[in-house]
């Protein structure tokens, strides 16, 4: 039949809609380009070239999603039914690139000398002072991570499973290489590379595995169709045999199987426990501006995917999923804050109350309704811009070793550094979810719209969990503010773009804290459209 | 304008605390100045409150804050946070006057391991508490109060943390530690308050008289209740108070335990009792165990304290036991007795923390043994103490013994039992106080030390005088709160039992 098609010369050209996919076009584009960039210029110009390039393509699609989201009605699928663009996915992107461009200014600022010189060539050895000498930067991070970011909006847009597993897999393998850059502690970084690289692919597997079952229970990849499938318990008849074959009874074991293998590959890249293992190492070893990216880009955009999927696929059997949401949000709250307690390394702390995060989250998918929806997207985008500010401070604490990792390292910062300090113990507060800081603000909508969706033990746990979470955080401040200072402690080195990362992170936190309104009626909105199907 | 009160310390707070390095001295003066200005505008305003009126809350203002949260900018003082108000911008500049010098602060261990005192950070840590304490008396909103509720942990976190004894970031964090756990259990009644309510506002005036599933109802108390045992702190939750009271600067202690702690009484009267009366009156029982416990295991622990701090911090656990006592005997008398104790207690703890303090700052040592006969080498010192004292052990004239005796008089009226164990704690309390005196400042003089200065007198002056003052003539703040105990226990629907005096010989204790 393909043949005949074929012949007959009238394949129907896909539609594609191209103002409501232009985002992702700008950032794949601009990701080409600094292939381009890589390719065609000399190593002095790469630098001048790549940076300004990736914020223009960055800022020019968050100017069109903001276009996209204020303008008409965007409340449509795009691309044959591939990409959905919709209220909650607009917000979703637009978080998503503001965050990636305070990741780039991390990513960008050359003072830090985060990133390897070369991959092969050892931190302080003549092989990279040779590299250095020579003018041998990274540049093809900026690449790399525009691909990451491109796939990070694709993978909450995705309308249908396989375009899913493409922004999967996308977003993922740029950020498996990005891991292995950090030009300190290189096999530690190169650890984390291999380690993200295995577990992702295992996950990806499983996520594969579940697309194929879903496709069997419903005979389609589209997340409409298995939504309807789910409702008339009647397989899909694709539209060139409607007619010729009659619709079957679905097999529900597929489909149970095929939640859980989704949920496993979804739940993955959300570092739910217990799928969260790679996520102390990965973030410990990433070079510092990755795993702000990872940390906030990657969860918000995995976060999406995860809501669009049980929210649009699987909303009509809510029942059957919750009981499992219920258990995988409660284990990895109380994991997360737990195993944090125990963490001696700064960026590991950070990844296991990343963990807990990913649990308060949990807690607002669960209530599928409009008002967990806006709450989570909130949540997200507070979070979000508190983590990069967070990573951001990390990179800022060094001695002749790089950055000082291990906590013991921070102790008396408050008295070396009071300003930077206290603006991490800000930070920390938030994460703590203390008023008047944009982690409350957060935290009280996920645990509003949790109880309104009658899990009032869920928000139990998670308030107990929050209390443990906070020792941890509150240990960090006693650390830097009422311990005394090491005689050859770390010193902080302030640079432009650094700091100027950190201070819109930390406006970030303070204007949602007090002033959420405006935020709070734009992610309300924006999940007032609801995903469309 | 009850949002100025509010901003007038946090502005100054954020002055002080941005004075630049160096400028330390300069920092007391303003910040005292600011808290004079404060206390003068809040009584200037309480002269405006009409105890005729038959408006619940005064000097209101509500604005929308979060409106997707339902969530207002509400002010407004009745009775009870009225005079909880006035106490605290009261105690604030006097305190400031008394942690003047560094030596204000040590916790009583050797000042080598107390690193340099920062003046500029320490004053603003106070005013800023102090625009939190009028903040959570004055909310109206109960995400409001909650925020202020929390957000006063910081400030005190700091000043344990940074300016305690020796074991400070200890009695910091358990500190912060408890008072979140509490706070984050509130947290989860808080919402479920706001989705049983069902009208989208945390507005005080839109939660009360919901009706409640009794089940439900349990539940969100509970949640509150133990927010606030924890606060005030009765037993077994009362841990952390002398280990913070043990390591913190006195001058912080007095407020502290004198109007901190008393947002825990003031939160189970205006939530627990007005948001829950059918769950508080299912938990009397317990709570008035609980209360009478707190009375006598405070005041048999305050005895064998070695520790002036802790000691006081001990007999603060009986005395608080006595508010919640009070508060939960829903008579008229017990209740007007344990909002007039909770001032009271303000007054007379922070007098005798001040005093303490000043021991403490010219011994270096906070224990006992370290003190003999203060009363020879400086006799005005010792008559302070005396008298702060007493004002503790419930001396008639001095103003604890009004309010302890309207607690007792009114529980006996329903709870006898309870009632007479709790009048041990008077007989406890006459133990503690006069076997620490007699310690510090009677017999051989082993000290050798200035008595009071001028500032330090101008400190400790004024509540002595309002101890006194209270004493003998209580009516104008009893007339304050009067009307918002009647209202509360016709929320509660507890009326005062008939008098029994046709029974009085078959009842024990009234024996003529």
């Amino acid at each position: 039949m393909t043949a005949s098609v074929l012949a007959a010369g009238n394949i129907p050209a896909p539609h594609v809609e191209y103002d409501l996919v232009a985002p992702l076009l700008l950032v794949f584009g601009t990701a080409v380009l600094g292939v381009l960039v890589e390719a065609l210029f000399g190593r002095r110009w790469r630098p001048r070239i790549q940076v300004p390039l990736a914020f223009a393509g960055l800022g020019a699609a968050f100017v069109w999603t903001v276009i996209l989201a204020v303008n008409a009605d965007p409340h449509q699928v795009a691309a044959e039914g591939a990409l959905g663009i919709d209220g909650p996915t607009l917000f979703i992107q637009g978080t998503i690139l503001v965050l990636a461009m305070l990741s780039m200014l991390l990513i960008a600022d050359r003072r830090q000398d985060t990133f390897a010189a070369q991959a092969a060539a050892l931190p302080g050895t003549d092989a990279e002072a040779r590299a250095l000498a020579g003018g041998s930067e990274h540049t093809e991070i900026y690449p790399l991570t525009l691909f990451a970011v491109g796939g990070m909006l694709m993978f909450p847009a995705s309308n249908d499973l396989l375009t899913m597993f493409v922004a999967l897999e996308v977003m993922s393998l740029p950020l498996y290489l990005l891991c292995g850059l950090a030009r300190r502690r290189r096999l530690l970084s190169q650890e984390a590379a291999v380690k993200y690289f295995l577990l992702g692919a295992f996950s990806s597997a499983f996520f594969l595995f579940g697309i194929a079952l879903l496709y069997g229970y419903s005979g389609s990849m589209s997340l409409g169709d298995i939504a309807q499938v789910v409702q008339t318990g009647q397989t899909i008849v694709p539209e060139e045999v409607v007619g010729r074959v009659q619709p079957q009874e679905a097999t529900e074991a597929l489909l149970y199987g095929g939640v859980a293998l989704l949920a496993v590959g979804l739940l993955f890249k959300m570092g739910a426990v217990p799928f969260h293992s790679w996520k102390p190492d990965v973030y410990q070893g990433a070079p510092t501006p990755v795993t702000a990216l990872m940390a906030s880009g990657t969860l918000v955009s995995a976060v999406g995917a995860l809501l669009r999927v049980f929210y649009v696929a699987l909303e009509n059997m809510r029942w059957d999923w919750r009981p499992m949401m219920w258990a995988v949000a409660i284990i990895t709250m109380v994991v997360g804050s737990i195993v944090a307690i125990t963490q001696t390394d700064i960026k590991r702390m950070l990844a296991y109350s990343s963990v807990a995060h990913a649990g308060f989250l949990l807690t607002g998918v669960i209530a599928t309704s409009e008002n967990g929806l806006s709450s989570v997207l909130f949540y997200l985008a507070a979070y979000g811009a508190t983590t990069i500010g967070a990573f951001a401070v990390v990179t800022m604490v060094r001695d002749t070793s790089g950055e000082a990792g291990h906590l013991s390292r921070w102790a008396g910062l408050g008295k070396r550094s009071p300003a930077v300090a206290g603006i991490f113990a800000f930070f920390l507060l938030a994460f703590a979810g203390i008023p008047l800081t944009s982690g409350f603000t957060g935290k009280f909508a996920v645990f509003r719209a949790a109880f309104e969706g009658g899990a009032a033990p869920l928000v139990v746990v998670g308030v107990l969990s929050s209390a443990i979470a906070a020792f941890f955080y509150v240990r960090v401040i006693v650390l830097m503010f009422f311990s005394d200072p090491e005689p050859e402690g770390p010193s902080v080195v302030v640079a432009p773009a650094t700091a100027a990362a950190v201070a819109l992170g930390l406006a970030a936190t303070v204007v949602l804290g007090v002033l959420p309104q405006p935020l709070l009626d734009l992610a309300g909105q924006a999940a007032g459209q609801l995903f469309v199907r | 304008m009850l949002s100025a009160l509010i901003a007038l310390p946090a502005l100054g707070a954020l002055a002080v605390g941005l004075l630049p390095r160096g400028k330390d001295q300069l920092a007391k003066p303003i910040a005292l100045a600011i808290s004079v200005a404060v206390a003068v505008y809040a009584i200037v305003l309480a002269f405006g409150y009409d105890t005729t009126s038959a408006e619940r809350f005064q000097l209101t203002e509500t604005y929308w804050w979060i409106e997707s949260f339902g969530v207002h900018w509400a002010l407004g003082l009745d009775g009870v946070s009225l005079t909880l108000v006035l106490l605290s911008v009261i105690l604030v500049p006097l305190v400031l006057l008394a942690s003047w010098t560094p030596a204000d602060r040590y916790g009583g261990a050797s000042t080598d391991d107390v690193p340099e005192r920062s003046a500029k950070g320490y004053f603003a840590l106070i005013l800023f508490m102090e625009a939190m304490m009028i903040g959570v008396f004055a909310a109206t909103d109960v995400f409001l109060f909650y925020v202020f509720f929390e957000a006063i942990l910081i400030p005190v976190y700091f000043l344990v943390g940074r300016y305690g004894g020796p074991q400070r970031s200890y009695a910091a964090v358990k500190f912060l530690l408890y008072s979140l756990f509490g706070g984050l259990l509130m947290l989860a009644a808080v919402i479920g308050l706001y989705v049983v309510g069902g009208r989208n506002s945390f507005l005080l005036s839109d939660l009360t008289g919901l009706d409640i599933d009794p089940a439900t109802a349990k539940w969100l108390f509970l949640g509150f209740f133990i927010a606030f045992a924890i606060k005030a702190p009765m037993v077994p939750v009362h841990t952390w108070l002398p280990d913070t009271a043990g390591q913190a600067p006195a001058g912080a202690l007095v407020l502290i335990v004198g109007v901190l702690d008393k947002i825990g009484t003031y939160g189970m009267i205006r939530f627990c009792l007005e948001l829950f009366p059918g769950a508080s009156r299912w938990a009397t029982p317990v709570v008035i165990t609980f209360a009478v416990i707190s009375i006598i295991y405070g005041a048999v622990l305050a005895i064998g304290q070695v520790d002036l701090k802790r000691l006081i911090a001990y007999t603060s656990i009986s005395h608080f036991g006595f508010i919640v006592l009070g508060i939960f005997a829903m008579t008229t008398a017990a209740q007007s007795g344990a909002m007039l104790y909770m001032v009271n207690h303000g007054f007379s703890t922070g007098a005798l923390f001040l005093v303490v303090g000043f021991l403490i700052s010219r011994q270096g040592s906070a224990r006992i043994d370290a003190f003999g006969g203060v009363q020879k080498v400086a006799p005005l010192l010792a008559g302070t103490f005396l008298v702060a004292g007493l004002s503790g052990l419930a001396l008639p004239g001095l103003s604890s013994f009004v309010s302890e005796f309207l607690v007792l008089v009114g529980t006996f009226s329903r709870y006898q039992v309870a009632a007479i164990i709790a009048t041990f704690g008077i007989v406890l309390a006459a133990i503690y106080i006069l076997w620490v005196y007699q310690r510090v400042a009677g017999g051989p003089s082993l000290v050798d030390f200035p008595d009071l200065s001028k500032r330090e007198l101008a400190a400790i002056g004024p509540i002595l005088a309002i101890i006194v003052a209270l004493g003998f003539f209580p009516q104008p703040i009893l007339k304050v709160i009067n009307p918002s105990v009647e209202r509360t226990l016709t929320v509660v629907e507890q009326n005062d039992p008939q008098p029994t005096v046709a029974e009085a010989p078959t009842s024990p204790g009234v024996r003529p």
